[in-house]
């Protein structure tokens, strides 16, 4: 008995992996089909059709289309299926725990020049974590230019990126690459590639809840 | 031939060819077999666009110095790489001085000049011409993706642009290396948008390709190896497979070259190498040589391309790959 | 001199790990500036709800170094503003609050690009 099951099992198996060959295979020939269809119908109606024929020709051609799309869609799917399944997955735990490390690292820092300021030059924290930032700004700026932060950010991914020395780290860089470019096309408009957008939509959010505010008083 | 495979009338022989690699190419596991290994990416240039200029002419003209020519012995210049209108090769032709024709297949351009090239030399339109392609990793990156020196973590799909450069020598008549087949390829779009996963994009090309050879030619036999261009770790598989699943039993003989450059584990560079100059180096470097350490063999290269444009995979299109092949056989050296 | 050090350090770290989630597990490919702009929008969301000034009182620059804080310092200047000069200050507010963090980031971009070259 057991070996009647699993010779169903292996039966199954390979009727199951023939089936996915199969319809590829199967699903190809017919787009063969349809574009040699398509092909015949164009030759056909370009050969003579008035009116109401021509708009059958139409009809007939819309729809040869419309089934090569729905094949089309059904092997890119399976493609894509199938690339899924060899994409080897990222080490989630180890990204996480550098992310952590890192991002957690520079806010360290950020909280002890915020301490050292308010204690050396006594302010208040609303204004010392403003040049505790700047700091971690111009530092970044240095480390980038030294072709440093590069490297931080490969081991460090969102870590790196999400403080704002992800951000200085972006205009920085950007500004850097295309110096080549010039003052005004290089450095000029490239800076702004993604301070651009970080500071657009900063600016729309603060005008929105500003506004918001404004109305109920 | 068959559906889709040229057959060379004439003998084309591959006359000379010489490599230039990057600094991080040089360390990797090709390092003892370039001819020029630079050491520094800059090549002593102003920018990068000048370097992989500098590295394609200085790649043409150790492959002529190889063979004994000049420059003005070539009938033409086929060749092509990844920057922008490929400027690079338009560079080099201005120095060379022969007629051009500047080709744009992405990665499969070194394939697509040799299937062209040895067309040009077949149907008596010339004697000699070559063909050359280069890519620089860092002027692709801050083209195609981020600046060099932002900070952003590669995904595991992500292949590295080759910094390298390799120019052939085509030449009509008897020699060692022949290029007697090829295979044009077809544009296959498998709806792969991802720009850091051109592995999947191209390889579904490479299959189509590779399966339309192996049926004009009746098969697997006859030929000794397979290299795709740059498919990577991930292209690689997905390529296998399919060959498999079409019944092409292709283990032991299918390679790929974005696999040969770079030692994995160390050098960080996840699925692999790319770049038009990526089967430029590592065909002159590892495959041809091999072929002669055998004393014979057949060997189908398929130059992969991905042919991506930043503007429309951000406007959310696909990328469409293309693949093309071409036979080199090694008849000896005693031929001439 | 030490207090608050272990917050920031968690805090910051959870900040980031919760991109590090967003962009491995959405099957959408998410590049730095999606999280950049997400950031700054999403803590001027929370801080427009009040949600992230009770966060920035707990972790201290936890909480404001990271992007999210920027966002929360624009809105934190619009509301200001729009306390002490009305319809005006909807608009003035958040560029004002934030003018010294973007002049400083422009200013240094600017001068790494005259000093170094990219190493690549």
């Amino acid at each position: 008995m057991e070996q009647c099951i699993e010779h169903a099992l292996q039966n199954r198996e390979k009727r199951l992996k023939k089936l996915q060959e199969m319809d590829e295979k199967t699903m190809e020939d017919l787009l063969q089909e349809l574009r040699i269809e398509h092909q015949h119908l164009i030759a056909d109606e370009a050969a003579g059709a008035d009116g109401a024929e021509q708009r059958y020709y139409q009809d007939l051609l819309e729809q040869n289309e419309n089934q090569s799309l729905l094949i089309q869609k059904k092997i890119d799917r399976m493609y894509q299926q199938q690339t899924k399944l060899v994409t080897p997955k990222a080490p989630l735990t180890k990204n996480v725990i550098r992310a952590f490390f890192v991002g957690g690292m520079i806010c360290l820092l950020g909280q002890i020049i915020i301490n050292f300021v308010m204690v050396r030059y006594g302010l208040d924290f609303k204004a010392a974590s403003p040049l505790a930032s700047i700091s971690i700004v111009v530092i970044t700026a240095i480390l980038t230019g030294f072709g440093i932060y590069d490297e931080i950010g490969r081991f460090g991914g969102a870590g790196s990126m999400v403080p704002i020395s992800g951000f200085a780290n972006s205009v920085v860089s950007a500004a850097l690459e295309f110096k080549r470019e010039g003052m005004i096309y290089g450095i000029g408009a490239k800076i702004f590639t993604i301070a651009g957008p970080v500071i657009l939509y900063g600016t729309v959010a603060s005008v929105i809840i500003g506004f918001i505010y404004y109305l109920m008083g | 031939m068959g559906k889709r495979t040229i057959v060379y009338e004439r003998p084309i022989a591959i006359r000379s060819w010489a490599t230039v690699a990057g600094r991080k190419e040089g360390r990797g596991k090709l390092a003892q077999y370039y001819d020029f290994i630079l050491e520094h990416n800059q090549f002593g240039e102003k920018s990068w666009e000048r370097a992989e200029q500098k590295m394609q002419q200085y790649a043409l003209e150790l492959a002529l110095e190889k063979a004994n020519l000049t420059a003005s012995q070539l009938d033409y210049f086929l060749g092509g790489d990844l920057l922008n209108q490929i400027i690079a090769t338009s560079y080099t032709a201005r120095a060379a001085n022969i007629p051009y024709f500047g080709l744009y297949g992405a990665c499969s351009s070194l394939a697509e000049g040799f299937i062209l090239g040895s067309c040009l030399l077949d149907g008596g339109f010339g004697r000699r011409t070559a063909v050359c392609t280069s890519s620089h990793h860092d002027a692709a990156e801050r083209q195609l993706r981020y600046p060099t020196e932002m900070g952003v973590q590669r995904t595991l799909t992500a292949q590295w642009t080759v910094t390298g450069s390799g120019a052939y020598i085509l030449e009509q008549g008897q020699g060692a290396w022949q290029v007697t087949k090829a295979v044009p390829g077809k544009i296959v779009d498998r709806g792969i948008s991802n720009s850091s996963d051109m592995g999947s994009a191209m390889a579904a090309a490479a299959v189509d390709t590779i399966a339309s050879f192996l049926q004009d030619t009746g098969g697997l036999n006859d030929l000794d190896y397979i290299v795709t261009g740059d498919l990577g770790k991930i292209g690689y598989e997905i390529c296998k497979k399919q060959l498999q699943e079409r019944g092409y039993d292709v283990a032991g003989r299918y390679f790929d070259c974005g696999m040969q450059i770079y030692h994995e584990e160390d050098q960080d560079v996840h699925a692999g190498g790319s770049g038009c100059g990526c089967s430029a180096v590592v065909l002159g470097t590892k495959y041809l040589p091999l072929l002669k350490k055998q004393g014979r063999g057949k060997l189908l290269l398929v130059g992969t391309g991905a042919l991506l444009s930043p503007l429309t995979v951000q406007q959310g299109e696909t990328i469409p790959g293309i693949a093309h092949g071409i036979l080199v056989e090694y008849k000896g050296e005693g031929v001439s | 001199m030490t207090q608050g050090l272990l917050t920031a350090f968690v805090i910051g770290g959870l900040i980031c790990v919760l991109a590090q989630l967003i962009i491995e597990l959405t099957p959408y490919s998410i590049t730095p500036a999606h999280i950049l702009v997400g950031y700054v929008v999403g803590g001027a969301v929370l801080s427009g709800l009040g949600w992230y000034q009770p966060l920035v009182d707990f972790a201290g620059a936890g909480a404001t170094v990271p992007l999210s804080g920027f966002g929360h310092m624009l809105v934190q200047g619009v509301v200001e503003a729009v306390g002490e000069e009305g319809l005006k200050g909807v608009f003035t507010g958040g560029l004002t609050a934030s003018a010294f963090g973007i002049t400083v980031a422009l200013l240094m971009g600017f001068m790494v690009a005259l000093v170094f070259n990219p190493k690549g």
